[in-house]
């Protein structure tokens, strides 16, 4: 099936029908996972799927439809009850499809991220299997603390999206993506504790191996048996690269124009004002070339470019997408995201906070008495007010180094406080999610234990 | 599939289900599913259509709809499981998928014919007023009511959105033992968040409700009552103080509250977990795990409840199944494979979140039977701790049993009262260590209101909690105040 002459035709069928813009975004992909357990096959999962979702706007009012379904009697179906459905929803001046003519929404050409591996294809079940098989097998000889395993896993993902609209925007990227878990179980004296560890990328050649995912793993285990809880009381806190996106990313929604402008966000009224230290500067880069993230066209079919948005602590930016642009008089960020079964929303592309050349060792020889966190649990974050306060587990640093691991403890704080207290940040980065950042250092949170 | 449930008629049964695939094309599929060997093949159908009405800034934002269908063709071969799904339902995309989930038992080439029987559903899920022919007009309106009240309800209520969706689930399993069964799973819900603002101070609170249950549920609660609740939350949150740090009592509300239960000791009972050796109830059957006063229910048959299934995805009818008696350990929820594997009884907790997915054990109403203490009685027993009583979620890590849920609405309890509210407060703690500090349990025992999804392994499903109020009589609160 021709899917850009099918987008095309349905977007041509909604105006038919009497919708004054239209908008296709369709999906097609192919997944393919496997689980080893204990050196055996555990799962195999195989499959293909697609979808398309439609959005109409008639009158400024807005409809949403989507269906996995391709037959033309169920598109023609769907078709005239969206441009039906939207005469039920409110009128608001702003909506609309980003702007044509020599607007955001203007077709242009489309850069090339190299975002396809076509190598992937290559392998066979075999060697993926093995590959699984390799990491939960280093896991194993990592230690002979390592006693289980929730199993490794091999998977790999190919997929296509297509947006057309009727202001003539027609575009398709294409993008695969692999990756390598492993999540070994360690126990000693009646402790026992999980360690996971993955690796994400969209090219196999820059995967790490399976032997170095399932001794980091294997570390992670181990490194936290016997811990205990501590004290209650004030210290610098150190989020290792794993766990600090959680931050940023809660900054991120925190920057969501709509939040901002209904006083929904704690960073409101910062625009141009300090947000952070000196050392505080967040990238928002789509067009990062293999980027986990990166997507030469957003959910609305604006094309995306790389932006600062904080830096070196002042806030220069917020997100917008097609509507809240004209609502709050910006210009569309190129943030759109979405799947075809939902409707745009602005997230984060390659959300990043920009690194340093310091190593996350010298950070923790320059602590006497602080925690290191490695993973934090739950849902404490409110990007309306800023409160931070989440589970947490990691190392106690102690005379500049780790010395025990600490578990059933929490630690809170407000973000813009945290912010604003970056002390340090360090030089281990590493791209394998949306929102990315390095370890760094807050000088002072509260942690809550005994 | 409308002759599903409650008409004790097989043609009837066979009728609904063959209309989404024929009997005969199943039995090919389980058939091509076991061609390469195989212990057990299972095909899995599933059809959806829901519709949602967002609203923000007094409009409705969009009006939304949405249909999804696929098959989902496992084979069970020892301890491996074999997956392949596709949204094509011609038979030719269907063999193709029967014959990759095959290729798990690897065995030489076999013909087994598989013959499966209509079997009837039970019915815990009446629907009266079926969502999908209600007129959006009319959810519309229900949507503007909610809106209206929660700014009617405080003059600092300054941002309400609302949403509401429904949604139809057409589910058929059929198996190689035989099985064909069917249900039909209709859902409302509807959730309110509002934002409170004085003084350039800004809170927020959210409630909703819904269930399994058509739109006469709207009859039992109101969208005003639902508004409300959520405007109160956010107003009660402008005043509240940081929330304190450190161990102390902590007594949490009825309902809302069996989230403690469900990440603390549900996830962990849950059979792969056990089967694997990775959860710390591993090999505990019959062993004191709790406080005497601690009974622990999993329950799919509570009428109409979010969580509740008349069949799990895997067919199994939904059960009543005790886990924890007076303290004592009972049993785990199972599916098939881990069920097998085990040699333990199905208990009709095999779910999924769609035909992408395999199903795995997974929760259905899990709740803690009442004790006899008077809700008040329980407040006034403490000096000087925290009184939990809306909770956004929470997490566990299976292995060591240390959870967390993060307090929405919450109180400073001083002298046996309850003073000032709080906000920014996380609760951690360990599970089998919790279920010993369980000291008081009430007599209120209730459900969540019917809005809860619980996340695993990456997939979503609708479940239900439940708890009367207990105290907890040490649990780490953590705030930032600290003294």
């Amino acid at each position: 099936m021709d899917y850009q002459q099918l987008a095309q035709d349905v977007v041509s069928a909604a105006m038919r029908a009497g919708a004054d813009e239209a908008e296709v975004y369709l999906q097609t992909g192919d997944e393919f996972d496997v689980n080893v357990r204990l050196g055996e096959v555990e799962t195999l999962t195989q499959a293909g799927a697609k979808g398309l979702g439609l959005r109409v706007f008639v009158d400024k009012r807005m409809a949403f439809a989507s269906t996995t379904d391709f037959d033309g009697d169920v598109i023609n179906d769907m078709v005239k009850t969206t441009v039906q459905l939207a005469r039920s929803a409110s009128r608001d001046r702003y909506n609309g499809l980003p702007d044509p003519g020599s607007g955001p929404g203007r077709p242009g050409p489309v850069p090339h991220l190299d975002l396809y591996d076509r190598t992937i294809a290559d392998l066979t079940t075999a060697e993926k299997i093995e590959m699984a098989r390799e990491s939960e097998a280093a896991a194993f000889e990592f230690d002979r603390r390592i006693t289980n395993s929730y199993g490794a896993s091999f998977s790999n993902s190919s997929g296509m999206s297509i947006i057309a609209n009727s202001n003539g925007i027609l575009y398709t990227n294409s993008s695969t993506r692999c990756g390598i878990g492993c999540a070994p179980l360690a126990e000693e004296d009646g402790s026992k504790e999980v360690g996971s560890y993955g690796s994400v990328r969209r090219f196999l050649r820059q995967l790490e191996s399976p032997e170095s995912v399932g001794r980091e793993a294997a570390g992670r285990a181990v490194r936290k048996l016997g811990a205990r809880k501590v004290e209650t009381q004030k210290v610098p806190v150190v989020f290792e690269w794993s766990v600090a996106p959680i931050l940023w990313g809660a900054v991120f929604s925190a920057l969501d124009g709509d939040n901002i402008h209904r006083g929904m966000s704690f960073l409101k009224k910062k625009l141009n004002k300090r947000v952070g230290s000196h050392l505080v500067t967040l990238i928002d880069d789509p067009l990062m070339p293999s980027g986990i993230g990166s997507m030469p066209f957003d959910g609305e079919g604006v094309l995306t470019r790389c932006k600062v948005v904080v830096d070196e602590g002042i806030l220069k930016m917020h997100f917008y997408d097609a509507r809240t642009a004209r609502k709050y008089g910006a210009q569309p960020t190129g943030n759109a995201r979405r799947g075809y079964s939902g409707i745009p929303s602005v997230g984060p592309t390659n959300f990043y906070l920009r690194q340093t050349d310091v190593s996350p060792e010298e950070i923790i020889r320059g602590i006497s008495n602080g925690f290191y966190v490695t993973e934090t649990m739950g849902h404490g974050v409110s990007v309306v007010t800023g409160d931070f306060s989440v589970g947490a587990s990691g190392m106690w640093i102690k005379d500049g180094e780790l010395a025990y691991p600490v578990h059933e403890v929490t630690i809170a704080g407000n973000m813009l406080d945290m912010m604003q207290n970056v002390e340090q940040v360090a030089n281990d980065a590493k791209f394998m999610s949306l929102v990315v950042s390095p370890t760094f250092k807050i000088t002072e949170m509260t942690v809550s234990g005994r | 599939m409308e002759q599903r449930a409650g008409k004790p008629d097989d043609t009837f049964a066979e009728l609904g289900l063959a209309a989404l695939l024929p009997k005969d094309a199943i039995e090919e599929l389980l058939s091509a599913a076991l061609s390469r060997g195989g212990d057990f093949a299972e095909v899995y159908i599933q059809r959806s259509k829901s519709t949602s009405i967002p609203l923000e800034e007094r409009k409705i934002r969009s009006a939304e709809m949405r249909v999804g269908q696929g098959v989902g063709i496992r084979v069970l071969s020892g301890e491996k499981t074999g997956y392949a799904y596709s949204d094509r339902l011609d038979m030719g995309s269907l063999l193709e998928s029967a014959r990759t989930a095959a290729y798990i038992a690897a065995g030489p080439s076999v013909e087994r014919p598989v013959n499966v029987t209509a079997q009837l559903a039970p019915d815990y899920y009446t629907v009266r007023v079926d969502p999908a022919s209600y007129p959006v007009a009319e959810k519309i309106s229900l949507v503007k009511r909610a809106n209206k009240a929660a700014y009617a309800y405080d003059h600092r209520i300054k941002q309400v959105d609302v949403s509401f969706s429904d949604i139809e689930r057409e589910i058929i399993v059929a198996n190689s033992d035989g099985l064909w069964i069917g249900d039909l799973q209709t859902m409302v819900r509807i959730r309110v968040s509002c934002l409170a603002a004085q003084k350039g101070i800004s809170r927020t609170g959210s409630y909703g409700g819904g269930g399994r249950i058509g739109m006469e549920w709207f009859d039992r609660v109101s969208p005003e009552d639902v508004a409300r609740e959520a405007a109160r939350v956010a107003v009660v949150q402008l005043d509240a103080v940081p929330a304190p740090a450190g161990c102390m009592p902590v007594v949490i509300k009825n309902a809302w509250g069996g989230v403690l239960l469900h990440e603390a000791v549900g996830h962990g009972l849950e059979a792969d977990f056990i089967r694997k050796g990775m959860s710390i109830y591993t090999g505990r059957v019959g062993e004191k795990v709790a406080a005497d006063v601690c009974t622990l229910v999993d329950d799919g048959t509570v009428p109409n409840a979010r969580g509740t299934i008349n069949i799990d995805d895997e067919g199994t009818p939904g059960q009543r199944n005790v886990l924890v008696e007076n303290g004592v350990l009972k049993g785990y929820m199972t599916d098939r494979l881990n069920g097998k594997l085990l040699g333990l009884p199905l208990t009709g907790n095999g779910r999924r979140q769609s035909y992408h997915d395999y199903p795995i054990p997974r929760m259905t109403c899990f709740f803690m039977e009442a004790g006899d203490s008077d809700p008040e009685e329980i407040v006034k027993s403490v000096d000087r701790g925290v009184y939990a009583a809306y909770f956004s979620g929470g997490q566990v890590d299976i292995t060591n049993g240390n959870f967390t849920f993060s307090i929405t609405e919450g109180y400073l309890i001083e002298n046996g009262k309850l003073t000032a509210p709080i906000r920014g407060a996380t609760l951690v703690g360990n599970g089998p260590d919790i279920l010993t500090k369980i000291t008081m349990v009430g007599s209120d025992r209730a459900l969540d209101p019917g809005i809860g999804d619980c996340g695993k392994a990456g997939q979503a499903v609708p479940t239900t909690v439940g708890m009367p109020t207990v105290k907890v009589s040490e649990m780490t609160v953590g705030g930032t105040a600290t003294e």
